[in-house]
Order: structure tokens, then sequence, then C-alpha cells
């Protein structure tokens, strides 16, 4: 009995899986249901390469149980663009070279998208704090903090604008 | 984190019964059992998961106090406007506890219960003379923060307690904390020392009552009572912190290891708690002056 | 961010600043990395590690384990028979294959902590890891050592009974922990000493440190029936994994084809095999596809760190400041295998001067440690830890400018290097004065704070490469790379060809090939992919450019050499004839009837990679209470040739900062008494995050392009992890008053000093 069937929605679709008090969020993301742009960098909840949205609070998926999951809502990397459309925060990170090789960005990205949720204007200390859980080791967060707070600014623009 | 069973009681009943199983061992954040686990170093048969017991995740005022349920994570303790301005330390202590993303899930009950000397948000609680509220088979009972941890990684609550909440005592005028941590990064450590000050003043801004405690100088958070006695009736003046920083100094017990040596814990534990207090009093001078 | 280099004159795509071809990819979680590989009837494979620092292996039983349902297939280190072995080139260095074998299996001692004893292959994780349990190995625990300094003593307990010191004469006549002597050196340097108006001396030390990127070591290896099989794998060379892998299970390379995936992060530290091997090696026995990934605690336990280090430096200086001798010795672990790079520490500490009399004797010393791995610039970082520190210390006892100190004996073309290297299109000179004139050295400190100064110097190197072009019958094109791309690669490669064919970058794509798709390469390592592997993109654009010239000629009945390419098209240049251009697109479109598909693939052994330079200044404060340091103020100054794509380049120069930073101040491997390290993870390594940093500025030194490649490109990923030890350390011995001579410097570490401790 160690494992039973789990019911979410990931990305807006709904989804079933199998999880067990032996499985977290992130194995079942990726084993289960294929979900491999959330990332393990060490399961321990220190590098957020695995920061995942679940019920808008962002987590590591590393500290969640993926029986924990039923009910709730998880967004993840693969729900990020839209249709196709990257979101700002992509594009900018893009244009920025905010990544070198790759293997943070998704975690990067969807603790960055947390951030502008809540705070649509953050200062370049706040987007340092709020990012300190995930480790880039490549681009020294320069590029990356810039893409943030650039990214934040066209979301602003697009606000007025809409 | 092989063949691992899992359940969410919706009650504190159902939790103490699930509790009963062999191997069981209760979650509420996860963000230290998880680790655990994955580090071989606890192999739970049974996970009993809290936080779908209502309440137990909330944050409300009573009796004039606040009751914080054991597993309200850091995040939501930081959104709570009440419990910031009646008690910042306790904020900024549960705040300080992991990453953006820890805080998301992790909570003071789990903080506590995970017994680390190093936890954050003990001293604070303790500071604030906060006071747990226990489960039992046998009913529900009630201890001070300060009696719960027994060593490093144990507690004194029994194999079937759970630990339900916080209450956090009546906030008199001219009342506030801080907590101040010292770790070699910006973010991301576990403290290698912390020391909280509650302070309440008079109206010429004497100090009438005060709590200080220090985390990570010794096997669990200590309450310093010799420091707390220093500031009474003083006005934070040169003599009063002299005295508060070698009343913590001459308390701290720290042992070296990778994350500092016992001089420099030492050390640094006086210096923290006399900023803290100096923090805590201008906050209680510029909060309810 | 760049001081505002503008893109190159004559050029359209060198220089700007186009999206990587693969960041989509990379930015929605599509790009596949070694672990999210999923084959059917894969299995799980798990390795079981010495809990001890250093043991005989009595025995291994896996007679329980075997019975375990689930259990396909248990491996050990008696699997593995490489005999003597022999060495494979491996990014900078030369790997003894016995040693790489017994490093992924242990061979009758176990000799780390986490050295890998045996492997299992399982259906679920969970039966892997009960299998390993059941796993049984009896050790005998043997005294272990772990500092440099202590596995250099007489009475050390020696790691292996056939290590006798290389490099010594006679050869000595007992083992010992000292692999190898290095000895280099020219001039009359006690002579020079005597001579010598300052004299400045001390011992340094630094702390073993690891890559610590963001990716666990991972693969999946598939065994064929007929013998021929795949590894899918991230690392930094699917060649070198082909390599080493083959070597170690004997198998033709032909059987073995190895696909890179994409490579979360490396910095020297996966030009190594550790796990495909083994995974190999149990899906041979079992039939089934076996997938391994590290746990964040094995990679630093048992994959390489790089060398901690221990030093003694004199210089002698004139009073004017002339830098007239020094002499040097570095003692460097190599971990628990022979192979430190401790004679690149002394190839590399005084490359930046140009000093008469010098004498530097290196030791390359085993100890109970994992074996070291390339780390970006591998040995220099440390050495010029020390040397940086002491020209410090000299310009104080001068009252000279550290700059200007660093000026008056700086290298210049001509020079010849301590290896016997003629210096040239070097811009070192150039790089000091930019940060001299950079508004950040301008500005006034305020009080509380302190500056460092500290420059560093790399080789970078060049070497086998091989790179196609292939010109799609749309008229756009695909560049296939022989090197996986650890940082942007494709990039620079998808730019270098369209300037070369006169396409937009976007009607380029850039791919990298698995081993039997393209030819040979070495690994991606010594920052050698945009210069040589650049260099094979871009003659196989040439020839491209010349097999389209040529099919212009033919279609207007012209000489060759009447045929110009120019913007993407063929100029007839032949006055009698009165030809419109004919576009690439064109071209391509016709190929079928010009003499079909336009390709061209070119192997080649990049000769002429150029050193680069690098300075960098940073101001930072100190809690004059706690010893907490904070970076206020980072600028990094480098000789980078030409920049083909600035952003990557800036990315190089800040991501080596901040790595650099981390050495300086937090990181570090802590063992305990019994030899085990105790902050084998994230939480307690400590690398810098986000908020312990600053904007980290950067000035890019386009004086010099490089004249041996076609594009003046020099390699730009490693200079910049070697200054920033210094620059940290002598600011903050600036602020204390005092030389702070043993990284990391802790806030401990730095209170004492402050407190005259």
């Amino acid at each position: 009995m160690s494992r039973t069937v789990v019911r979410a929605t990931v990305n807006g679709e709904p989804v079933e899986f199998l999880g067990g008090g032996g499985q977290s969020l992130l194995d079942a993301l990726r084993d289960e249901l294929r979900l491999t742009g959330s990332k393990e960098g060490c399961g321990t909840g220190d590098c957020g390469a695995c920061s995942v949205i679940v019920d808008g609070r962002l987590v590591c998926a590393c500290l969640m149980l993926a029986p924990e999951a039923e009910g709730k809502r998880i967004e993840t990397i693969e729900g990020m663009a839209d249709n196709g459309h990257l979101h700002p925060l992509q594009h900018q990170f893009l244009e920025h070279a905010a990544l070198q090789c790759g293997f943070c960005t998704p975690g990067l990205l969807m603790a960055s998208k947390a951030l502008l949720d809540r705070n649509p204007d953050p200062t370049e200390t706040e987007v340092r704090y709020w990012l300190a859980g995930n480790m880039c080791r490549c681009t020294g967060y320069d590029k990356v903090v810039r893409a943030v707070m650039d990214a934040a600014a066209d979301l602003r623009q697009a606000e007025k604008t809409a | 984190m092989s063949g691992v069973d899992y359940v969410s009681p919706t009650s504190i009943p159902d939790a103490l019964k699930a509790l009963q199983t062999d191997g069981a061992r209760l979650m509420a954040g996860g963000t230290d059992l998880l680790v655990q686990m994955r580090g071989g170093r606890t192999k739970p048969k049974l996970i009993v998961d809290l936080k779908r017991i209502p309440g137990i995740a909330d944050i409300r005022e009573e009796d004039g106090g606040f009751v914080i349920g054991a597993a309200a994570s850091g995040a939501s303790i930081g959104e709570h406007e009440g419990l910031r301005s009646a008690w910042p330390g306790v904020v900024e202590a549960a705040n300080l506890i992991g990453s953006t993303q820890v805080q998301g899930r992790a909570s003071l009950g789990g903080n506590l219960c995970n017994a680390s000397p190093a936890a954050d948000s003990v001293p604070a609680l303790i500071a604030a003379g906060a006071i747990c509220v226990i489960a039992g088979p046998n009913g529900q009972r009630e201890a001070p923060v300060e009696t719960i941890q027994s060593e490093p990684g144990k507690t004194t609550l029994a194999r079937d307690e759970v630990l339900v909440a916080f209450r956090l005592p009546m906030r008199p005028a001219r009342s506030s904390d801080a907590y101040l941590r010292l770790i070699p990064r910006t973010e991301m450590d576990i403290a290698v020392v912390g020391a909280d000050v509650s302070v309440t003043l008079d109206a010429a801004g004497k100090c009438t009552a005060a709590r200080v405690s220090v985390g990570a100088v010794a096997p669990t958070a200590l309450l310093v009572e010799a420091a707390g006695a220093a500031l009474i009736g003083s006005s934070f003046d040169e003599d009063a912190l002299t005295k508060l920083e070698a009343a913590v100094a001459a308390a701290a017990k720290p042992i070296s290891d990778k994350r500092g040596t016992a001089d420099y814990r030492t050390r640094v534990a006086a210096v923290l708690a006399r900023r803290a207090a100096l923090i805590a009093r201008d906050r209680a001078l510029g909060a309810k002056a | 961010m760049s001081d505002g280099n503008q893109p190159p004159a004559g050029f359209k795509v060198v220089g700007h600043r186009p999206i990587r071809p693969d960041g989509v990819d990379k930015v929605t979680g599509r790009a596949q990395f070694g672990a999210d590989f999923h084959l059917p009837g894969m299995l799980t494979g798990r390795i079981k590690r010495s809990p001890h620092a250093h043991a005989r292996i009595v025995k291994i039983d896996t007679t329980a384990a075997e019975k375990l349902p689930g259990v396909k297939a248990i491996l050990t280190g008696e699997d593995f028979d490489v005999g003597a072995g022999g060495e494979i080139e491996a990014g900078e260095s030369a790997s003894a294959m016995k040693d790489v074998a017994a490093n992924c299996l242990a061979k009758g001692k176990a000799l780390y902590q986490g050295h890998a004893v045996a492997a299992v292959a399982a259906t679920l994780p969970e039966i892997a890891a009960e299998a390993l349990d059941l796993i049984e190995v009896i050790y005998e625990v043997l005294p272990h050592v772990i500092d440099v300094d202590a596995a250099m003593a007489d009475d050390a307990p020696v790691l292996h009974g056939d290590m006798f010191t290389k490099g010594v004469t006679p050869r000595p006549d007992k083992p010992s922990n000292i692999a190898q002597r290095y000895v280099m050196g020219r001039g009359d340097v006690p002579g020079a000493f005597a001579a010598a108006d300052v004299v400045v001396e001390g011992s340094y030390t630094t702390a073993a440190v690891h890559q610590g990127y963001l990716e666990p070591h991972a693969c999946v290896a598939s065994w064929g029936a007929d013998g021929q099989s795949t590894i899918w794998s991230s690392s930094q060379g699917q060649f070198l994994v082909r390599a080493m892998t083959a070597r170690i299970l004997n198998l033709p390379l032909s059987d073995l084809k190895v696909i890179p995936a994409e490579i979360g992060g490396g910095f020297g530290g996966k030009t190594t095999v550790y796990l495909e091997p083994v995974a190999l090696a149990l899906s041979r026995k079992c039939g089934r596809p076996v997938k391994i990934v590290m746990s964040r605690e094995e990679v630093f336990l048992a994959s390489g760190p790089t060398s901690g280090s221990s030093m003694d430096i004199r210089l002698a200086a004139t009073k004017d400041g002339r830098i007239t001798a020094a002499d040097m010795t570095l003692r460097y672990q190599a971990g628990a295998f022979a192979g430190s790079p401790v004679h690149l520490g002394c190839m590399t500490a005084f490359a930046c001067y140009d000093v008469e009399n010098l004498a530097l004797v290196g030791y390359d010393v085993v100890s109970n440690r994992p074996k070291v791995a390339a780390y970006r610039a591998p040995g220099a970082p440390m050495a010029a830890f020390a040397v940086e520190s002491a020209i410090d210390e000299l310009a104080r006892k001068l009252n000279m400018d550290p700059i200007d100190l660093r000026l008056h004996n700086a290298v210049k073309d001509g020079a010849k290097t301590v290896y016997g290297a003629t210096v040239r299109s070097s811009a070192f000179v150039e790089t000091l004065e930019a940060i001299k004139a950079h508004p950040h050295y301008q500005t006034p400190l305020k009080p509380g704070e302190a500056r460092g100064v500290a420059a560093g110097f790399w080789f970078n190197i060049g070497g086998e490469s091989s790179a196609a072009v292939h010109v799609d019958e749309d008229g756009g094109a695909t560049v296939v790379s022989s090197n996986p791309d650890i940082g942007g690669s494709r990039a620079s490669m998808a730019m270098m060809a369209a300037e070369t064919l006169g396409l937009p970058i976007e009607r380029v794509r850039c791919t990298v090939a698995d081993t039997t798709s393209i030819g040979f390469s070495g690994s991606t390592g010594g920052s050698r992919v945009t210069f040589a592997t650049g260099m094979a993109v871009v003659e196989a654009a040439k020839k491209v450019v010349d097999d389209l010239r040529r099919r212009a000629a033919e279609t207007w009945e012209c000489d060759i050499a009447q045929v110009e390419w120019r913007d993407g098209a063929a100029v007839c240049l032949d006055p009698s004839k009165d030809v419109k251009p004919l576009s690439l697109k064109a071209l391509a479109s016709k190929s079928a009837k010009t003499g079909g598909p336009i390709a061209a693939e070119v192997s080649l052994n990049a000769q002429g990679a150029a050193a680069g330079y690098g300075v960098h200044v940073c101001d930072l404060e100190a809690d004059a209470e706690t010893g907490r340091t904070t970076i206020l103020r980072y600028t990094a100054a480098q000789d980078v040739g030409r920049a083909i794509h600035p952003s990557y380049v800036e990315g190089q120069l800040q991501g080596g900062v901040a790595q650099g930073v981390g050495w300086a101040l937090n990181e570090e491997y802590v063992y305990s008494r019994n030899g085990l390290l105790e902050n084998a993870g994230f939480l307690d390594y400590r690398m810098p995050v986000a908020s312990d940093l600053p904007m980290i500025d950067t000035i890019l030194i386009e004086d010099k392009p490089n004249p041996r490649h076609p594009y003046g490109a020099k390699g730009v990923g490693e200079v910049p992890i070697v200054p920033p030890l210094a620059a940290v350390s002598n600011a903050i011995s600036a602020l204390v008053g005092q030389r702070m001579t043993s990284l990391p410097l802790s806030p401990a570490k730095v209170l004492a000093a402050r407190s005259g401790g």
C-alpha cells in the first residue's frame, strides 16, 4: 500500500500518478509524469533547481512528498510558456544570456515568476534575497538579476497598456 | 526513501491514532524530515502529515495574544500583519529558516521538534515566553518552549504526543523583540550563533522585563536569565549591555565544529545579544511609545 | 555588464549578441540533461561506497543481494581488468587508466570515504538501495592521512606501496605519498636574493574546493547483444567518455557510441568518468539499459574537487619595484591517486611577470581524499593566490600602487616563460591599464572599506577538433560541433559560421553530435572550444564558400578567381560577364545540378591558442565584531582577444569571479579526525548565493585579437577564476592590517586577524 493514486492539477491539466511516502513530488514529476524540466541538483532543498509553485507558493519539489500533492494546483517550468509564447522572464533570460549550462534555469525561472507574481517592482536586493535559494554556479547571478528586473519592467509595462 | 506509507489525518485524534503505528513519524513542513530520509538518517515506515488537520497551519489572535499553529509555514507567519507588529523578532527568526522555497513549507513546530541546537525560531520563541500546546492520548497539556528540546535531535515530547500550536502571550505596551543570527553567507546557512531578546519598557524607556535566549552555543537553545536580569531596570546603558554580554558568554557552552569554533561562537553570541537588545529597545520605543 | 564593447567594424555577426540557438529549450524545460533520459526496461544502478577513509577490502559478499528479487546485476572492482592501463589525454592532462578504473570501482583497497566498492542494477530505486545494504563488505581499517603536509611526512601512512617519487634522482628506496616532484627555473636565484633591496616571504594554504556544477553526474548505458553499445551521458567530452569506458571494459571504440546529453556545468570536473564504465558493465551483465545518477552527497564524496595546497614563496626586488627573483615551493593534494595540477601551478605562477631568476619546486601528493579533477584553470588559482599576495605585500613594503608595481614587471610580447614558450599577442599591460583607469579603481574608499587587486594567467589550449557545415537546400546552414556545449558554444559556433557564410544568424543552427556522427575532438576544456572547434567550423565554412564560388564560376563559365564571396552571395568580378550575384540560397536550390549536396567537414589540430590575462579589483568591508565580510564592488578586466559573443564572454568572467570569491571566503572540504567529510552537501559547503554578491562589472580587452584564429578568439573561460582568491584576500589583508595566508577567509579567521590574533 506504500504507493497510492494521487490526483492533482499540473500546469492546468488534471493528472493522476502513483506516489507514496517514499517519493518526493520531484520524483513523481520526473519519473511518473516525465516532466523532467524540474531538476534535481541536491535533493535536500539547498539548490532550488526543482522549484515549482504549489497552490501559489514556491516550494522545492524535492522537499514535498508526492502524496501531499493530492488536490493541489502545481505549476512547473513546462507550463510557463503560454501556448508556445515565451513568458517575459523566459524572453529576458535569453536576451540577457542569463544562463550558461541551463540546469538551474527552470528553477530560477519558477522562483522569479513566484516573486513577480507578488512583487511586480522588486529592488535588486529583493531579487537577490528572494533567489538566494536558487544556486547558479555558471553566471555569478549578475545577468540573472538583470533579466528578472527587466522582465518585471516588461510585465509592468504590459499591465499599463493592457 | 523506499516503501514508506503516508497518511494525512484530518483531526487530532486521528493523528494520535496514526502515531501508534510502529515506525510512524510526524511531518509538518517536512523540510527537515525529507532531508533526513534522503540521507538515510531516518527510515520511517509511516509518515503522518499534520497539514490537513483544520487549524493546524493557522494563525489567530486569542486573549490579546496569538496562537500559531504548529504547521503554519514561515511564509504565512511573515505575511501576518498583527504578528509582525507584535512579535517582529519571532517573525524574523521564522523567516530566516531556509530559502524562499523552504519558507513555503517550514514550520515552527517542525523547527522546534527537529531539535537542532541551531534552530532559528527556537531562541525567539523562548525569549517570547511562548507556550507549546501539546495533544496526547490523555488530552492536552501546555509547556514552555524552553522545556521541549532535551539534546540535539531529541525532545521531551512523548512518543505518542503531537505539538499542536504555540501560544504567544499578550504584549504589554512598549514591548518588542529582535532576533539576529550569524552565518558566513547572507542566506541558506545554518546559524553559527543566534540570539533573541524580548523587552518591555516603561514610559521613561527603562527596561521592566527582558528575556534573552541564544542558539547554537549549547546542546539546546538557552534561556539566559542572568542576561535578561542585566537589562531589567536599565536604560540599555553601556554597563547593562556589558553585563548582558558577560552573562551570555558565561552561559554559552558551545562546541567547535564545521560551522564554527567554540571561542568564536561565545564571542559572537555576546555581540549578537547586545545588538538584538538595542534593536528590540528601538522597536519597543518606536512601536508603542 | 560590458564596458560598452562595440561590435568590431566589418563584422555582421561576430561581436553582436544574438540569442543562443539552444536557448528556448533551456528556458522551457525541454533540454535533456544526463538524468532526463529514459529507456524501456531501464534499470536503476546504485553504488556502494566505502565508509572509511582508508581500508583494505578483505571480502565482498554479494550472495544476499543477488537473491533479492529485482536485482539484475552486481559488480565489484574485480570485474574490471585494464592491465597496465596506459594513459589517455583528458582535457589539460593525461589520466592513468589503471587509476581511473580503480577510482570507478576500488580494487583491493578503499582509499577515501565514498570510494566506490560495488554496484548493483535493480528494477526499482528502492530495491537497488536495499541491495546495497545487503552487500557485505569486510574492511580492515588502515591509518589515514588527509592533509597534504602530513601526507609528505616520513611516518605518514602510505596509500600506494608502489609509489616511488618520480622526478627525484636517485630513485627513492621506499614508497611514499609524493607521486612526483617537478622542478622549473632559470637564472641565479641565490645571487639575486643576495643582491636584493627588498625580500618578502610567506607561506600560504588553500582548501580543497569542488567545481560545484549544479547537475550531478548521470548516465544511461545500454549494452547490445552483439557488443555494440550506447551511452547517453553528461560530460565534457563524448569522445573522452568513449575512450575511457572502452579502455576499462576492453571494447573496440567503434562498438561504443556515446551520445552527449546537455551538460549541467562541469568546470573541468566532467573530464573523466565515474559512472559510465560501471553502468555499461552492469548492462553487459544483465542485457538491460542501466541508469546511474549520483546524489549530491556522492558528488562531493566521490567526484573530483581540486587540490588543496600548501605553498612557500619568496620574492626579491629592487627598491624601485623591479622583481629580480622568486623562489616557490608548491605542494598540491592529488587525492587518492597521482595527478594534481601542481606542474600547472608551477608553470603559471609567474607567467604574468618578467622575472629573470626563478626557482620553482612542485610536489604532487596523494592522501585519503577523492581523486582531484580539473577545475577551471587547474592549478593556477592557488599559485596565483600566493604570488599575488606576495606582490601585494611587496607593493606595501615599497609604498607603491599595486597596479604600478605590476605594470613595472608585466610580461610583454617576446618574453620567455619559465616553461619555454615565447609570449605573443598578449595584452596584460593593456588589461592592467584598463583597471587602473576604470572608475572603480579611481573611486576613493569610504572608511571601513578596503580594496584588493590581483592578476591571473591561463595558457588556453588548442588541439584536436572536428566540425561540419551543411548547407540546407533552402539556403540555411547547420553546424555540427564535436564538443559538448557547456556555456553557450553553440552560439559562438553558429555565429562564426554565419559570419563566414554571410548568412544572418537566424539561418544558422548548431548541434552537438555523438561519437559516430562527427570526427574526433578533444574535450570541452582548457578554454579551447571557441578557439579550436571554432577554427574547424570556420575552416569548414570556408570550404563551403569555396565550393559555392566554384559552382558560381561554373554557372557563369568564368574563372573561380573572378568569383568573390560577399555578404552571402557569389559576385562575379569578370567585367565581361553581365550577371547578377548568386545568393547562397540560389546556389543551394540548384545544388543537384552543380555537383550535389553542399557540405564540408574539417578535422584539425589547432595550433596558436593565445594565453589570457586577467586583472581584478575587489572592494569589501567587514563587520568589526563578527568578522563577516561583504563584497561591495567587483570589477574584472580580461585580455579576451576578440569576444565572439560578448554576453557569454562577460558571463564567463562573472561566473569565474563568483567561484573564486567562494573559494576565497567560504568553500572548503572539512574533515573529521576519522578522515570523514563533514560537509558533503550544498548546505555546509557554502557556495555563493545571489545575495552574497554584487553586480560584477567586466571589461573586455580586445586590443590584441589572436592572429592565429580567424576571428581573433582567445580562450576566456578559465582566466577569471585565477585572480579572485588574492583580490579578495588582499582586500581583507588591507582591512585587518595583517597578511591573510590561509583560505577560506571565514568570519572567525577575519575576526581573529582583526583582533591581532
